[in-house]
């Protein structure tokens, strides 16, 4: 609502994003209103807010996955370890590999389980066939797939269940050890098990990775994350550490959508 | 007769109807299959694929005619397809700004149903009448100019059926766009993309407009490209026309032959389709 920089109330940490005066449009529609935003490294970072909000959108500017969309723009500043990233300087690809990304549907390539994740990893580095190896099994073992996966590494990927093609592409995301993972709704279309084993991973993510996460699902947000922005209309409503953003709201509009009696 | 039975009735209607459409356009297609099967058969033996097409009044098969056929269909399908194919990826992956996609889109729906004499013709008046002579590579050229808008709009098509959540999550690792077209979109399109190879071939091998003015017919076996040579289409065309029986019988049975080639195609253009793996 107002343009002031929202920060957590908690102890000095260090910045990995900073947003300011973030607008954003989808040709003539407004969908992201001055946004002003500090997200800290190494920590889980969630967004709330009803369908429409702009959560999407905003974690799509982190990694300025709207730039293979003509019609689509944003204006503004987004700081990474300091550096514009939405400066016409900015390299997409080696963003992209700093900022990885994980989606709603899972989207596995049509290739083998293993070069699945080689593929990525191909992309910035020249490993040895071992070291390959050695990788992939590394992704694999981080998102929970590995012993499911070991002994038919060269089917496709497509011939995996959802949860687990979920967890391949969470695998691959880490595989290229990226420093900032963009999680936008991960577990929405999976069962309770694999949801239950995606926020384990997360938990288990963030010591070695920042997170940003984005959730339709208010028991997910309080669950996994550490800090929580609310969003409604493209506007940042609030955002705090997520203890206080769930049990004492500062804005009224927060403790409605929250408590249920709106969205 | 209350709301529901009213429409249980038109539904049956219908289905009726269409049903019989469907029966009267099967009735034709079974009519000339059997009519190409009843005077084609008898001519279909080993023969046919030994012997060069005959004189009339004297015993032969086909086999020049084969032979160039599959040359210039192969010839033309090689010269076709890569740029068929190119075209299609910059359609479909590149094409989504400015007006230089739309446009050749539009021209290639209008090459895509040019009548094949007009493109026959168009090759005769630019390469032929210039060089002096009709050649297998003549034929091959409008062979090409046929495949090209096929594979063309086949791979377009294709290709913007992958859905672009696939693109973005390639992209969203870091691969620049060339590597997330070859290794992810275009594997994905991979089974449609062959299919419409397929079909483009079969497209091409009933052809006889486009070689009649550009490879003509050749009496005899030749590899040489730069001379005219004999074509299965053509030969029928000759064939049929002539007032000699056993170059009747030889003609249905070269119309079968180019009959029993398409449905193979199809079959396998089918088959293919529907072993790719589901990929979304």
């Amino acid at each position: 609502m107002n343009a002031a920089v929202l920060q957590p109330t908690e102890q000095v940490l260090v910045q990995k994003i900073q947003v300011k005066n973030l607008n954003f449009y989808y040709g003539g529609f407004h969908a992201l209103k001055d946004i002003n935003l500090e997200i800290p490294e190494r920590k889980v970072t969630a967004f709330i807010g009803p369908s429409g909000c702009g959560k999407s959108t905003l974690l799509r500017t982190f990694n300025r996955m709207y730039a293979l969309y003509p019609k689509q723009e944003a204006r503004g500043e987004i700081f990474i370890d300091g550096e514009d990233i939405l400066s016409p300087r900015q390299d997409l690809n080696t963003l992209r590999a700093k900022v990885g990304m994980v989606f709603q549907k899972p989207t596995p390539f049509p290739m083998s389980i293993y070069d699945n994740i080689a593929f990525g990893v191909r992309l910035y580095e020249s490993l040895s066939t071992r070291e390959m190896d050695e990788r992939v099994e590394w992704a694999l073992r981080k998102a929970a797939l590995w012993e499911e996966v070991k002994d038919k590494l060269k089917q496709n990927g497509t011939s995996l269940s959802g949860g687990q093609q979920q967890r391949l592409c969470i695998a691959r995301g880490i595989a290229v050890k990226p420093e900032v993972l963009l999680l936008d709704e991960p577990a929405s279309a999976l069962d309770p098990i694999s949801t239950g084993r995606i926020e384990e991973l997360v938990h288990e993510l963030k010591n070695d990775y920042t997170i940003v996460i984005v959730t339709h699902n208010m028991q997910q947000a309080a669950r996994v994350s550490d800090y929580t922005a609310y969003m409604y209309l493209g506007d940042m409503v609030e955002f705090g550490v997520t203890d206080e953003v769930f049990i004492k709201p500062k804005k009224k509009e927060t403790e409605d959508y929250i408590t249920g009696r709106f969205g | 007769m209350n709301l529901y039975t009213r429409r249980l009735l038109i539904n049956r209607f219908n289905l009726a109807v269409s049903l019989l459409t469907m029966l009267f356009g099967l009735f034709w297609l079974g009519w000339i299959l059997f009519t190409l099967f009843k005077a084609g058969f008898g001519g279909l033996s080993a023969r046919l694929f030994l012997e060069m097409t005959p004189p009339p009044g004297s015993d032969g098969g086909l086999l020049n005619a084969i032979a160039g056929s599959l040359l210039m269909g192969a010839a033309g399908t090689i010269l076709g397809t890569p740029i068929g194919i190119l075209a299609g990826i910059y359609l479909a992956e590149f094409g989504n700004r400015g007006w230089l996609a739309p446009v050749t889109l539009f021209i290639n729906d209008i090459l895509l149903s040019a009548p094949s004499i007009v493109i026959g013709l168009f090759i005769y008046a630019v390469y032929v009448i210039t060089v002096g002579h009709f050649s297998a590579w003549a034929g091959t050229m409008a062979l090409a100019l046929i495949v090209i808008p096929v594979v063309i709009r086949t791979t377009e098509n294709m290709l913007r059926l992958v859905p672009d959540s696939l693109r973005e999550a390639a992209a969203a690792l870091g691969a620049p766009q060339w590597k997330v077209i070859t290794f992810v979109t275009v594997r994905a399109a991979k089974a449609g993309i062959i299919t419409g190879i397929l079909l483009a071939v079969a497209r091409i091998s009933g052809e006889t407009a486009p070689l009649l003015f550009t490879a003509l017919n050749n009496q005899f076996w030749t590899p040489n490209m730069n001379s005219p040579m004999a074509n299965l289409p053509v030969v029928i065309f000759q064939f049929a026309m002539s007032p000699y029986e056993d170059w009747h019988k030889l003609a249905w049975a070269g119309a079968l032959l180019i009959t029993l080639g398409v449905l193979a195609l199809n079959i396998l253009a089918r088959v293919f389709f529907q072993n790719r793996t589901a990929t979304y």
